[in-house]
């Protein structure tokens, strides 16, 4: 017998297809968007409300990741915008693999800016690269506030945090303080932006951000 | 439980190793997992039971052992960081805490079975 020294990230091969898909994001000029957060978070709604604002100033794609159904890519094509539904079947996150299969469907040269709505799970999304330039993540008001302490990767993973739902806040018992906190104290560095889906408070500031960040892209 | 992925990527990796020395099969395989990191060790034991038959890994071991969480203040040095309450933010100074382990997830090595040893004519 003998032993052989290895020392391999063992997420390896997922990080080179995510270097890959970089790569072809980057020769195509398409800036990449990871959309993480826990199932009726409330991602879809969030893509929704940016694409109404900026469909017509980027040309826009959109992945959606989950385990069945097209309903969110439906939602998305509704809006005239073109959308892949992955449907991953028993599988929680999407891969750098599964989106490398999913760039096929879409004219990529066409393409400015694309999202990837990952699948709802507050775990393990944000151990996969897909080859995304940021990561952004949906929290919603009545989830808790307990949430970022006890899934605390992801927010550490996010560049963003998106406070979704706030108009739900009077019925939901915890305070905007708490919740900004508790994101704070797990991830120091991330944005927050609260924010409704329902009446569209707090969206342009999110997106002002948005186009921020890709412009210094 | 994307434990499950975890787990095919470390036989795809333990098996390409056993190829390139030609050896018959693995003995053990001993992986490296942070604390800070969303994986669970019985969920990796489960998948690895499930996953290795028909692989080289077979009747392989499996040892993981978990790295403990490790944070640091520029200022202030080591701080304690309970994994029950995660914070960020140093309790002394208030400044950002950097992690300075937890965040592994490594396959360290691999104990390969000689050529030789199972050549009984």
């Amino acid at each position: 017998m003998h032993q052989v020294m290895i020392d391999t990230d063992i997420l390896e091969a997922n990080e080179q297809m995510a270097d890959h898909n970089r790569g072809h994001f980057k020769e195509h000029g398409v800036y990449v968007v990871n959309l993480m957060s826990a199932p009726g978070a409330g991602k879809t709604s969030v893509l929704e409300q940016t694409i109404n604002r900026i469909k017509d100033d980027y040309r826009l794609g959109v992945i959606e990741g989950d385990l069945m159904t097209t309903i969110d890519a439906d939602r998305i094509s509704a809006l005239g915008v073109p959308s892949y539904q992955i449907t991953t079947g028993t599988v929680c996150h999407l891969d750098a693999k599964m989106v490398h299969s999913a760039l096929y469907s879409f004219k990529i040269d066409d393409l400015d800016l694309l999202f990837i709505e990952n699948v709802g799970n507050l775990v393990c999304p944000a151990e996969f690269y897909l080859g995304e330039d940021l990561r952004v993540m949906v929290y919603s008001t009545v989830e808790g506030a307990d949430k970022p302490k006890k899934y605390p990767m992801m927010f550490h993973e996010s560049k963003a945090v998106l406070l979704n739902k706030i108009d739900l806040l009077p019925y939901s018992g915890v305070s905007l303080d708490e919740l900004r906190r508790k994101v704070l104290e797990v991830s120091p560095e991330t944005i927050i932006f609260p924010v409704s889906c329902r009446t569209g408070e707090g969206i342009d500031e999110w997106i002002a951000w948005l186009e921020w960040r890709i412009a210094s892209a | 439980m994307h434990e499950v992925a975890i787990v095919q990527s470390v036989i795809d990796i333990a098996e390409n190793e056993a190829r390139k020395h030609g050896a018959p099969s693995i003995r053990k395989i001993k992986l490296k997992v942070g604390e800070f990191r969303g994986v669970v060790k019985e969920a990796l034991e489960f998948s690895f039971a499930a996953l290795r038959k028909g692989t080289l890994a077979a009747e392989a071991e499996l040892e993981v052992e978990t790295v403990r969480l490790r944070v640091e203040c520029g200022g202030c040095g080591p701080v304690d960081c309970p994994l029950n309450d995660f914070n960020l933010l140093c309790p002394r100074c208030g400044d950002l805490l950097a992690i300075v382990a937890g965040r592994e997830m490594q396959v360290e090595y691999i104990d390969l079975e000689d050529a030789e040893a199972i050549c009984t004519r």
